[in-house]
């Protein structure tokens, strides 16, 4: 009985019990403690619940514990296939000691001051694979001290000493006189004090004891989405709402000047055109005519600096800019004397690469769904985001009210990668909501999700290399060309605050490689191109770069890649163990099919050390190459969910071929040019290689998963496509198009 | 005028224009939300539901042509989500964002309904036209292959 009520406007709630596929079919008889059914046969919608404050069998902010040993988290992540709702879920029950079949989570309210990730300025967001290692220490205090208020209860109940009391799952055992009381049964009279007890780190439990965490654990959120039950924003329905979808400004920035809404109104069931900042929209009594009248419309838009911009020329500028070595930049990195070490070279190196743009291609359209209180200073939002402090703050803002105003419901992503982490759907959705004084589900059609993508941003990179007469790396400078992520992103406040360092544009430009003289910097660009984060951000190109060029670096040697790096990785122990396991593993040196040939990477990102071989062949007629096998060995400290661990590995391996072989967004006259999966392909099964992968967890603290691997996919690939070939492959994507010219066959 | 069919065997009656895409008749007249939007093309496969059986892309079948048919969603494919497939994927955690996962299974399931024991090939050359951005596709496979074994 110890259930939370939800909001009075949705009813319904989501349990996500590991052992049973509760769905909305399983509502009634699965939430027997509730106090709420689905009352209206095809109202499907019911949001993930918010544990509302000092309801019953509430042990903190974080845990709600029913009579019958049934256990709510609030977990503050957003869950988008990263597995990071159950891994945190399974952090958290670990350190309570709970019974993981008894555990279902739920989204907690927007409050970050409780629910913030301490390494995101205490935001509630999720991104930057920083869910595990951000929430890692807070998480397991806030566990531990809801057991310590549990055993504290029983300790007073039976009169005995804290110390005799020890916990299994879900019950404080006294083994002494064999009593135990089960965590429900103690929720039911506990005196939760009005502030948690503080626990000491030193008491957290230690891995060897661990009973849930580096367990295979099915993951909460799978039974939801095998049978079309998992609820994504927009799948919402919100009474009385209405439909809407925008034609966005074709160039970043650009606003509606003329609006031609004659024929868009004529359309059955389209209520109103509302022009917008850089946007029009149109709003209906159903989504096919929201987007038929978007297709009537004609509109002019005023014209923008960015009109000028073409890609293809904008690139070149990029790589002229990288190698004009008297433009510095901003210094990233700054080791030992960069310039003293090339003087007295005995040779240099020099290469130039690049990367396009890329498109997130999340397979849900961006969309969200809003209504507007009638003061017009409060709101309700549905949405599916990986930025909940970013929305509330920003709705809250356009609204001229103040957050607790704003009541934000979080549902699953349908991909992420980046892409949903800001606020751009509020300047869209806010105000339509208000024009009509209705709830409006507001959709963007595929097409304008790729016109107005938010991209990785395009890079020129030069790295040099100083080598001495016995061929050792004495001097390595690298200097990275693009936009500002952070700048468009956030601010340009922000970029300065960080002395003109994107950190997010120069993620994975560090090494360990050591090499005594180093020097990287950022050389910014101003196109006014939408750029964003992308699974792997900088890194995705940045290793690209580094595992490339050291590859060429140990070919000019005649030395074998991987024996070179293990030399330059001397003082590193968790990387010498991934690469000796990969190598093992792959058979590398070993002979190939013939055709065949193998590549090697290997790269630390977000602080998990990764390596990987993969075995490809070329079709040296249509330039396209196939990756057949690749095997990796991962070392990301503990690992809480093996399997998780692996099915986000195998992603990252998929994802990253793509990125190589595929993906790029063109932009002439400042437009995106590609429209859907017909001109923006993405890998598919028929593409798809054998993965094979070796997961080796060490005592340290969790990193990140998400997106470790698939910097060192491309690499890889180009390492392997030049021992087949004698050519380098230093451009992103490697396109059929692209490897035919450098083969020049 | 109202356009009669059948969703997961039981009559349905939609009131919208002939050349409405199923799948917004699917998603939003009826509110089984379990068929995807993804590209409004038949690029991807998402909005993937049976038509009298046979896979078919619901954002390119215009709901004048399902009149006195039978269309099968994700929601009716199994009594209680235990279609062999949804074992399988169950099984072998398929899904990660879980966006396309309706249609990739949909798809699979005309597949073992016509052919029971499909080799690699088939169910790959089948499948390639659900993309699955998350890159769940080994499991898929694996998971196809596991319900086709069991007796899908």
């Amino acid at each position: 009985m110890f259930h939370k009520v939800m909001g009075k406007e949705f009813m319904g709630k989501i349990e996500r019990n590991p052992n049973g596929a509760l769905s909305r079919r399983g509502f009634l008889e699965g939430a027997a403690g509730l106090t709420f059914a689905l009352s209206i046969p095809g109202a499907l919608f019911a949001p993930r619940v918010a544990l509302a404050d000092n309801a019953p069998g509430a042990i903190g902010a974080w845990v709600t514990i029913g009579a019958d040993g049934a256990i709510v988290l609030a977990i503050p992540v957003a869950e988008m296939g990263q597995g990071s709702l159950t891994g945190l879920a399974m952090v958290f029950a670990e350190e309570m000691d709970a019974d993981w079949s008894r555990v279902s989570t739920t989204y907690p309210p927007v409050k970050p001051e409780i629910f913030g990730n301490p390494i995101f300025g205490g935001m509630m967001v999720t991104y930057g694979s920083g869910s595990i290692r951000g929430y890692w220490d807070k998480v397991r205090l806030q566990a531990a001290a809801v057991r310590q208020v549990l055993i504290q209860a029983a300790a007073d109940r039976w009169q005995v000493p804290l110390s005799e009391l020890h916990t299994e799952p879900s019950l404080v055992v006294h083994a002494a006189s064999n009593r135990s009381m089960s965590y429900g049964e103690i929720a039911g009279f506990a005196q939760v004090p009005a502030t948690m007890p503080t626990i000491d780190k030193s008491a957290l439990k230690k891995m060897a004891d661990y009973r849930i965490l580096g367990k295979n654990t099915p993951r909460l959120d799978i039974p939801e989405k095998i049978d079309g039950s998992a609820l994504y924003a927009i799948d919402v329905q919100v009474p009385n709402m209405v439909y809407a979808t925008v034609l966005r400004t074709p160039v970043e920035g650009g606003s509606p000047e003329h609006v031609d809404d004659v024929a868009a109104l004529k359309v059955p069931g389209v209520l109103k055109v509302v022009p917008l900042k850089n946007s029009v929209g149109v709003v209906a009594e159903t989504i096919e005519a929201a987007f038929k009248g978007r297709s009537a419309l004609q509109v002019s838009w005023s014209s923008v600096p960015t009109d000028s911009f073409d890609s293809t020329s904008g690139l070149k500028e990029f790589l002229g800019r990288a190698g004009k070595l008297d433009d510095k930049g901003v210094s990233y990195v700054a080791k030992g004397n960069v310039d003293d070490a090339f003087a007295k070279a005995a040779k240099v190196m020099s290469s130039q690469y690049s990367s396009e743009y890329v498109y997130h291609a999340q397979m849900e359209p961006m969309n969200v769904t809003a209504s507007v209180g009638p003061g017009g200073d409060s709101a309700e939002i549905w949405i599916g985001t990986q930025g909940v402090s970013i929305n509330a703050n920003a709705a809250a803002a356009m609204l001229k009210t103040t957050p607790d105003k704003i009541k934000l419901n979080q549902f699953y992503l349908g991909g992420g990668y980046g892409r949903r982490s800001p606020a751009d759907m509020l300047p869209e959705v806010l105000p339509l909501a208000k024009a009509m004084q209705r709830p409006v589900k507001l959709i963007w059609t595929r097409e304008q999700d790729v016109k107005s993508a938010q991209m990785r941003p395009m890079t020129g990179h030069q790295v040099d290399a100083a080598l001495d007469a016995d061929g050792k790396v004495t001097g390595w400078r690298h200097r990275v060309v693009g936009e500002s992520v952070v700048a468009y992103r956030g601010t340009e406040k922000a970029l300065e605050n960080n002395k003109g360092l994107d950190n997010i544009v120069l993620e994975g430009s560090k090494h360990e490689y050591g090499i005594a003289n180093q020097s990287i910097a950022y050389l910014r660009e101003k196109r006014g191109i939408a750029v964003a984060s992308w699974r792997g951000i900088g890194a995705g190109y940045n290793k690209f770069v580094i595992e490339s060029f050291i590859d060429e670096i140990a070919a000019a040697q005649n030395k074998d890649p991987v024996a070179f790096r293990l030399e330059l990785l001397k003082d590193e122990p968790r990387a010498q163990a991934v690469i000796k396991a990969v190598v093992e593993k792959s058979g590398w040196g070993k002979a190939v099919a013939d055709g065949h040939a193998l590549g090697f990477s290997y790269a630390k990102v977000v602080e998990t050390y990764v390596a990987a071989v993969g075995e490809i062949s070329l079709d040296t007629k249509t330039g396209i190459v196939r990756a057949h096998r690749f095997w990796l060995a991962l070392d990301p400290g503990i690992v809480l969910n093996p399997d998780s661990v692996l099915a986000q590995t195998e992603g990252n391996v998929i994802f990253g071929l793509s990125q190589t072989f595929k993906e790029q967004v063109s932009i002439s006259g400042g437009q995106v040019q590609q429209n859907n999966f017909y001109d923006y392909p993405v890998l598919r099964m028929s593409e798809m290689p054998e993965i094979d992968i070796q997961l080796m967890p060490t005592d340290n603290p969790a990193k990140g998963i998400g997106e470790a691997s698939l910097p060192l996919i491309a690499p890889c690939v180009g390492n392997a496509l030049f021992k087949l070939t004698g050519k380098r492959f230093r451009a992103l994507p490697m396109s059929p198009e692209r490897v035919k010219a450098v083969t020049g066959v | 005028m109202a356009i009669t069919f059948t969703v997961n065997n039981k009559p349905a009656s939609v009131d919208a224009g002939p050349e409405t895409p199923l799948l917004w008749v699917v998603r939003e007249h009826l509110k089984l939300t379990g068929t995807k939007y993804g590209c409004g093309a038949g690029m991807c496969g998402a909005c993937t539901v049976h038509l009298d059986g046979k896979a078919v892309r619901s954002c390119q079948t215009p709901v004048a042509m399902v009149a006195g048919k039978n269309v099968t969603t994700i929601e009716g494919l199994s009594a209680n989500s235990d279609h062999p497939l949804q074992k399988a994927w169950l099984d072998l955690q398929v899904p990660q964002c879980g966006y396309c996962q309706s249609g990739q299974i949909m798809q699979a399931a005309a597949l073992l309904a016509a052919n029971k024991n499909p080799s690699r090939d088939d169910i790959v050359r089948h499948m390639d036209g659900n993309i699955c951005r998350c890159g769940t596709y080994p499991r898929i496979l694996r998971a196809v292959e596991r319900a086709a074994k069991q007796g899908a």
